[in-house]
């Protein structure tokens, strides 16, 4: 496909106000008592138009999944329904206080309420808290959990397992608990029972598990992997950022997980939104369900209302309630789908994967062999002999008018590239990116590694990004200023 | 099966057998599985697909209703959200964390922008040159009121980025104790307290002045010591009470690690924390740009100083250049962040309020310094006016504090004030947040907020109310 991404010159805000306009404008009048008085403002006035057109500019240097294919491994980004949006914008949704009275917010509450219910049932769990603001934040809900649950027998518990696969936010969950965390290494990309039977020990509070797991492979001695930990009286926790594979057809609960969080901006199509909002409901079994953090929404008759009586509970991990604008959406969804639907989904979203790995394996490299499920991990160390890194082939992939895929992850594929093409991409699309991948295979090697070319800007130096830490337009300003002296100094 | 008010849990035990209406996927992007897909990858049945699923985990399905389609779940949602009363149908008082502020239209249209909202993290720079240009420039304008020189692309919510910045003052300082004014949210303490659950540190408050409701100094020097590893203020605090002795406080708090949390609002008029020695500024900036949506999405404003950058939570956006010598825009400081340092990381942040951040970006640069300053200032007049209105109103104490507010105050009521609440309720008007619960010592009062979203006729309303209830 012919790509060409947008490119401005287009200026920092701050340097869009009109030269006679800067210094217009009052100064903050006596209203605030002298010793607190701010004394100068630097903020731009500027005619709506040229705010307009300023943002419309950098949204069209910005690749979206409604610009294109974003094939980003562990993300899911599936296409984000329109409905979903409509509904979101309604004002009774949006124009709604936390702290109003109760009998005034009983819609959101309902909503709240039965999307618990069906994350539940989703997820093979007895409750759930919609609380936390995204996945990491799930984690370490769910990880005070298992602090709050051994403590309350009166032990506390040091170690995490983590797999070497896991996500970079399950071992810095767990440490920001309190925990040390150890890493188990995978064999063939996989948990080992034994592996593990030989590092567990009455130090163990939990092992965290992705399943299947960032390498796309479904961890299949998980029942075993379950006994073992619980046998020592440890619990095992769900990170739900690939549930996208397996709806319908297996769950947490089923897998004798004890604690789990969704990733609604995941699974349940809500807009990534350029890093975030997100949320990162949890949910566990009855046994721990007096630990959830409060408060809980309950219903009594007819009537919902928010209860903050349990003694146990972990207490608060954010202000309010949870995401409502996030979670209106991913109940939006669910209800749209249907149970039948969300088994289609996942099945849909294995088949594509299936699909694209049948075709990229030509090409480049599956470490470990076996079945996939959502997504795969490619190796891009055959890319070497051509003189080229798997972050070339990323950036000339940019040039293709695809997203890159998840590059670098997990640490233990060399050169690894991760691909997750979700549900909502069609056979031609796939195809399209199969090309792409096969094209740039042939190209010369200079042509990958100078890309990308398409795109906004060139290749974008993030060494110097780290050196000179320019944060704020001011702090550019100073800059450019001297490096701007500094440059007839060099040429003399 | 009724398909007004579905209760997924009252199906419990009938996996539905209904086929969906044939839109419902389709229409949303998802496809099907064919016949076609099926035979390009060699399986006779999608069941291949899940063969190593063990038997005993596997499942038949789940058991929720069959979908519906988009007509039917606008009527459906239309039933629900009936059931709420906005803010915007009632005369109302509420802040304490969450504000309502007036949006111009202009702000939901970028936000509406769907390569800002279906765009991922910006990984790929030379990809995503537009949402990181839309937060270095949030960066800068935070950057502009806070004072501090590096301030990352957002945190969940204020109390989170309380959280944080404690935790970073326990990398910048070594002890055990945190102190925090007692004149904080509660909601924030709350969540405090379990962030540094993490470090087993321990949270003390200090005390507030009766009579002013500003930090009591004498408290603050009794408790500071060499295990102290920082302090946290607000300023406005949370009942809307300027810290007028700030410098007092600043030179008393001296070399401990010192945080301020200040309403973004409130820094057009006021000095900018790092003018009174503050290491670490955070607040909250849900409401420039955006509503409040019953609590969420909230955003944690979060700067420090730029000595302290490498210590810092969260994604922070920085300038650079291109190969052809361009300026161009990256994440940077990365080795701080989960994905690469695992558990030694500042902090397990990953998806954060990016959006928020767009939003709040686009609001102040479409008030523009102007209209930041008078927004800013008549919160500030409406607020003295109804704090006197109120104060006129025999039994009631207003404002109770003797002291410069900001756009809240807190009332003294002759009655219990959630009882007041529930009469003001009956009447139409959603009154302030009690603080019974939270501040007992107080006896009965009330926090009410008010903003440019307040005409005088709310006013009127609500004091005429009080002038009925007592």
């Amino acid at each position: 496909m012919t790509y060409r991404q947008a490119s401005y010159d287009e200026p920092i805000l701050f340097d869009l106000e009109s030269v006679d306009n800067v210094g217009k404008g009052q100064l903050p009048s006596k209203i605030v008592p002298e010793r607190l008085r701010r004394q100068s403002l630097s903020i731009p006035d500027l005619p709506e138009s040229a705010v307009m057109r300023h943002f419309v500019r950098l949204s069209q240097m910005n690749f979206s999944v409604d610009s294109g294919f974003y094939p980003l491994g562990s993300c899911t980004m599936k296409y984000n329904p329109k409905i979903n949006e409509r509904i979101a914008r309604d004002p009774r949704a949006s124009s709604i206080h936390p702290m109003q009275d109760i009998s005034t917010v009983q819609g959101s509450l309902q909503i709240m309420y039965e999307l618990e219910r069906m994350l539940c049932t989703i997820g093979g769990v007895d409750a759930v808290s919609l609380q936390p603001a995204a996945g990491a934040q799930g984690e370490f809900t769910g990880l005070h959990i298992v602090r709050a649950y051994h403590e309350s027998k009166g032990e506390r518990r040091k170690d995490v397992i983590v797999p070497d696969t896991a996500h970079g936010t399950n071992p810095a969950s767990a440490a920001m608990v309190g925990y040390d965390v150890i890493e188990i290494p995978s064999k063939r990309g996989l948990v080992d029972c034994d592996a593990l039977r030989s590092i567990v020990g009455k130090n163990t509070a939990a092992l965290m598990l992705t399943n299947p797991n960032t390498l796309g492979m479904f961890e299949k001695e998980v029942l075993c992997l379950a006994d073992i930990v619980h046998d020592c009286g440890a619990l095992l926790y769900y990170d739900g950022a690939n549930l996208n594979a397996i709806m319908g057809r297996t769950n947490p609960g089923k897998m004798n997980f004890d604690i789990v969080h969704f990733n609604l901006h995941k699974t349940f199509s809500t807009p990534h939104g350029g890093g975030g909002p997100g949320a990162g409901p949890v949910g566990v079994t009855k046994e721990l369900e007096p630990f959830l953090p409060v408060p809980r929404i309950v219903k009594d008759g007819v009537n919902f209302s928010l209860s903050y009586d349990h003694p146990k509970s972990i207490g608060k991990v954010r202000a309010y309630y949870g995401n409502f604008a996030v979670l209106l959406r991913a109940y939006i969804y669910i209800r749209m789908s249907g149970g039948e639907g969300l088994r289609d989904i996942s099945t849909r979203a294995v088949a594509n994967s299936a699909y694209l790995l049948k075709r990229l394996e030509k090409s480049l490299d599956l470490p470990f062999g076996g079945k996939r499920m959502h997504e795969f991990v490619l190796s891009g160390s055959k890319l070497k002999e051509k003189g080229i890194r798997t972050l070339d082939f990323a950036k000339r992939l940019l040039d293709h008018g695809v997203h890159a895929p998840t590059i670098y992850f997990p640490q233990i594929v060399d050169e690894a590239i991760m691909i997750e093409p979700t549900e909502t991409e069609s056979l031609s699309t796939l195809d399209e990116f199969a090309s792409a991948v096969e094209s740039i295979m042939s190209e010369p090697a200079e042509m990958i590694r100078t890309a990308p070319h398409n795109t906004a800007v060139r290749r974008v130096d993030e060494v110097k990004a780290a050196r000179d830490l320019i944060f704020s337009y001011r702090a550019l300003v100073e800059h450019e200023k001297i490096e701007q002296q500094r440059r007839p100094q060099d040429s003399g | 099966m009724s398909r007004k008010h579905p209760t997924p849990a009252a199906t419990q035990g009938a996996v539905a057998k209904i086929k969906r209406e044939p839109d419902t996927l389709d229409r949303r992007g998802i496809q099907m599985l064919t016949p076609k897909l099926l035979q390009a990858l060699g399986i006779s049945s999608e069941d291949e697909l899940f063969e190593e699923i063990p038997g005993e985990a596997r499942i038949s399905g789940i058991d929720l209703p069959p979908g519906i389609g988009e007509s039917e779940m606008i009527k459906e949602i239309d039933a629900i959200l009936s059931k709420n009363r906005t803010a915007d149908e009632m005369p109302t008082f509420l802040g304490g964390g969450s504000y309502r502020h007036f949006s111009p239209a202009v702000v939901s249209e970028i936000l509406s922008r769907s390569e800002f909202y279906t765009s991922y993290t910006p990984y790929q720079p030379e990809a995503s040159q537009g949402m990181l240009q839309a937060l270095f420039e949030y960066q800068s304008f935070m950057s502009e009121l806070t004072g501090m020189d590096a301030v990352n692309s957002g945190m969940y919510d204020w109390s989170t980025a309380l959280g944080e910045a404690a935790l970073m003052c326990g990398r910048m300082k070594h002890g055990s104790r945190f102190l925090v004014a007692r004149s904080v949210s509660p909601e924030r303490k709350a969540v405090l307290r379990t962030y540094l659950k993490g470090i087993d540190a321990n949270v003390q408050e200090v005390a507030f002045n009766k009579e002013t409701g500003r930090l009591d100094i004498a408290d603050l020097r009794g408790k500071l010591s060499e295990d102290v590893f920082g302090v946290y203020i607000e300023n406005p605090n949370y009942f809307g009470v300027l810290e007028e002795e700030i410098d007092e406080i600043s030179s008393v708090v001296g070399e401990t690690p010192f945080v301020v949390g200040a309403d973004p609002l409130s820094l057009a008029i006021m000095r900018p924390p790092s003018d009174y020695g503050a290491d670490i500024v955070i607040g909250e900036g849900h409401h420039l740009g955006n509503s409040p949506y019953f609590g969420g999405p909230l955003i944690g404003i979060f700067g420090c100083r730029r000595e302290h950058a490498r210590k810092m939570p969260g994604r922070i956006i920085g300038a650079t250049i291109d190969a052809a010598g361009r300026r161009a825009f990256c994440m940077t400081l990365q080795t701080r962040e989960q994905h690469i340092r695992r558990d030694k990381a500042t902090s397990n942040i990953c998806t954060n309020e990016a959006l928020m951040a767009v939003a709040a970006c686009a609001y102040l640069a479409s008030v523009g310094r102007r209209g930041l300053i008078e927004i800013a200032e008549t919160n500030v007049d409406k607020a003295r006016r109804l704090s006197d209105a109120i104060g006129k109103i025999g039994g009631y104490r207003s404002p109770i504090f003797k002291a410069s507010h900001f756009n809240e105050f807190v009332i003294g009521c002759p009655l219990p004030a959630d009882k007041l609440s529930r009469s003001l309720i009956e009447r139409g008007i959603q009154g302030g947040i009690s603080l019974r619960p939270d501040f007992n010592e107080m006896g009965e009062a009330m926090l009410l907020a008010v903003s440019e979203l307040n005409p005088d006729e709310d006013m009127k309303a609500l004091t005429d109310a009080l002038e009925a209830i007592r």
